[in-house]
């Protein structure tokens, strides 16, 4: 196992190299001119000359690779060009609002997803089967900024039961304000005892959680109901069902286990999917999480936070793909073999 | 993503597809729905009930009108016939997702397949390159690239394709692997056939039905892609006609004149949600694993 940890590790550092180059190319290169765009639209030749330099724009494309790589691993990630503050201070000051959006997301998908395939599967062929599928394919069809606006219009307009937007009431402050130590309000909430404020952050919370869990609950339950279509149909189930063992018994105990590794991997997969997913909902739920820092990003063309944002999503992902081999190879022996 | 690969001889198409209607109510529902939106798309404008105003002439003395007999789906806030601009953005969704899933397959196809069929450093060098466009989180790389060419519908089609082609380049691999061991492309091999003859004549048209299967539910997955960077900002431009930005326009006034942004939303889940359906009625029939 150990070796097999470090070989995966090795691994991960070498993508994460080599996303660093592409993030670094797709920033450097294709901006026609980059200390341009740092400045602004009035810049005059003489300040672009002078920025080009303290940018180190003028030096070979590898040298300033080098300087790029060297201030990514002492956390110097640049400026933003839009908030005039480093770039990884904005990042790592939004992203626990966006952690907690895709935890209670995930908490909603996984448990609905692995529920439904289990279901559809033992219930091969019949209505409920049916039923569950079209729920399942309905969930990865939908486009999560539309089932946002939906949400919205249903739960806000039409049943006036929760919150348009935001993270908590702009008054909560002054009521009951929630002092910040993991940045997860609900947590935070709890541990402060301020029931007040968790109850006005899960109210913020459920809309934009249940639309980012649309995608994820139904990739899971597609995958959890074929995987174990194909478990059910093997020859130690049948000797089990032989031997007289009930549906669910069978179902639960014996063929759910062997049939989550490939879960395991659309799990992965899904929270990838929230990791940008989260962006389309953060921006229709003004949520205040690394989303809509993101995308305000992306449309002015800021490029250091562009890169900051492009390498900790792929960072994010990288360490999803590592988590899911190592449950992987906890789940299924033969895994660290190979 | 399957990697099985299932070779499908050339005269088992048709009885395959036969098959495929008559098994399953929903693949054909989806298939309805995509011919459907096929016609439309080829006919947009034509069929419009206010082509002008589909391909984006304001008509402001009647601004955001509910649906009524005028206009079925309402008007935005320029006063344009909801239904016109969603026939006519027809032909963009469709468009530029089939421009996507196309490149992505002229791409990731013949590189996949020389990966598989001639292994080696080859391989290695192909492979590490899909596996580093693939450690991206879906439409991040995409985004990047449009954020660095600029918005526009042209570049975010680019971008998709760029992000998209290492899927069909895996598919692809994973089908020359197995084909390369087959009689008969040993057999054109031991008769002097050239690497490059046999990749285009043996290799990618066998490897085709995986290929298939997969571009039928792509093209709605990039439906969904191509309307989700239009939201943000990162897609088409007004005014045109689609379907993305047309939520992201009424999305101001949702909870007045909800019509606006539902109506346009509706389409791409009904389009994303048909080709998903006729996508898994054929992976059903094509992957013997799955055929049950």
């Amino acid at each position: 196992m150990a070796r097999f940890l470090a070989r995966r590790l090795g691994g991960s550092a070498l993508v994460l190299l080599g996303l660093s180059v592409v993030t670094f190319l797709l920033a450097r290169v294709i901006p026609s001119n980059p200390a341009a765009l740092y400045i602004g639209p009035r810049a005059r030749p003489e300040d672009i000359a002078r920025v080009t330099q303290a940018l180190g724009l003028d030096q070979p494309l590898p040298i300033q690779y080098l300087t790029y790589l060297r201030g990514v691993l002492s956390g110097d990630w640049g400026t933003s060009i839009g908030t005039k503050r480093p770039v990884l201070e904005e990042i790592l000051g939004r992203l626990p609002a966006s952690l907690e959006l895709i935890v209670v997301a995930m908490l909603i998908a996984i448990p609905l997803g692995i529920g439904l395939g289990v279901l559809s599967a033992r219930w091969r062929g019949r209505g409920s089967d049916l039923l569950f599928r079209v729920i399942s394919i309905v969930g990865v069809s939908m486009p999560a900024f539309w089932l946002a606006l939906l949400l919205q219009i249903v739960f806000f307009r039409q049943l006036d039961l929760l919150p348009l937007t935001g993270r908590v009431d702009a008054d909560l402050r002054f009521t009951a304000p929630i002092t910040s130590l993991t940045g997860f309000f609900l947590v935070d909430s709890l541990i402060s005892g301020n029931l007040t404020g968790f109850v006005d952050a899960a109210r913020h919370i459920v809309l934009p959680a249940v639309t980012l869990a649309a995608y994820p609950a139904g990739l899971i339950a597609r995958m959890t109901r074929s995987s174990m279509l194909e478990v059910l149909d093997q020859d130690y189930i049948r000797t089990a069902r032989a031997f007289g063992l009930r549906g669910r018994l069978i179902a639960n105990q014996l063929a759910l286990r062997n049939a989550m590794p490939p879960v395991l991997t659309v799990i992965g997969l899904t929270l990838a999917y929230a990791l940008t997913g989260t962006f389309f909902v953060e921006i229709v739920f003004n949520w205040p999480g690394l989303g809509t820092f993101a995308v305000r990003s992306l449309l002015n063309v800021d490029y250091p936070a562009i890169m900051g944002i492009t390498l900790i999503g792929a960072a994010g992902y990288v360490l999803i793909n590592l988590a899911v081999d190592l449950g992987q190879a906890w789940l299924d022996p033969r895994v660290r073999l190979t | 993503m399957t990697d099985a690969v299932v070779i499908a001889g050339r005269s088992g198409w048709r009885t395959r597809w036969r098959a495929v209607l008559r098994m399953d109510p929903l693949a054909l529902a989806g298939l309805v729905v995509v011919a459907g939106l096929a016609v439309v798309a080829l006919l947009g404008p034509a069929i419009a009930p206010y082509p002008d105003q589909g391909t984006g002439t304001a008509n402001v003395a009647e601004a955001m009108q509910a649906p009524g007999p005028g206009h079925l789906l309402g008007t935005d806030q320029l006063g344009r016939d909801v239904l016109s601009r969603i026939i006519v953005g027809a032909r963009n969704a469709l468009g530029v997702s089939l421009a996507v899933v196309g490149l992505a397959i002229a791409i990731g196809v013949p590189l996949g397949a020389i990966a598989g069929y001639r292994r080696g450093a080859i391989d290695a060098v192909i492979m590490r390159a899909t596996d580093l466009a693939l450690a991206f989180p879906p439409l991040l790389l995409a985004m990047a690239i449009v954020a660095a060419l600029g918005p526009g519908l042209e570049h975010a089609a680019l971008a998709l394709a760029i992000s998209w082609w290492p899927w069909y380049a895996r598919l692809a691999r994973a089908a020359a692997v197995s084909l390369r061991e087959r009689p008969f492309v040993e057999a054109a091999r031991a008769i002097g056939v050239s690497d490059r003859r046999i990749i285009i004549r043996h290799v990618i048209p066998n490897s085709l039905s995986p290929i298939i299967v997969q571009a039928t539910v792509d093209i709605g997955t990039v439906i969904l892609a191509a309307g989700s960077l239009a939201f943000i900002g990162l897609g088409a431009r007004a005014p045109q006609a689609d379907w993305g930005l047309m939520v992201a326009e009424g999305r101001t006034v949702i909870l007045d004149q909800w019509w606006i942004p539902t109506f346009p939303g509706l389409a791409i889940f009904v389009s994303v949600l048909a080709f998903n359906l006729v996508g898994d009625g054929l992976r059903d029939r094509f992957d013997p694993r799955r055929r049950r």
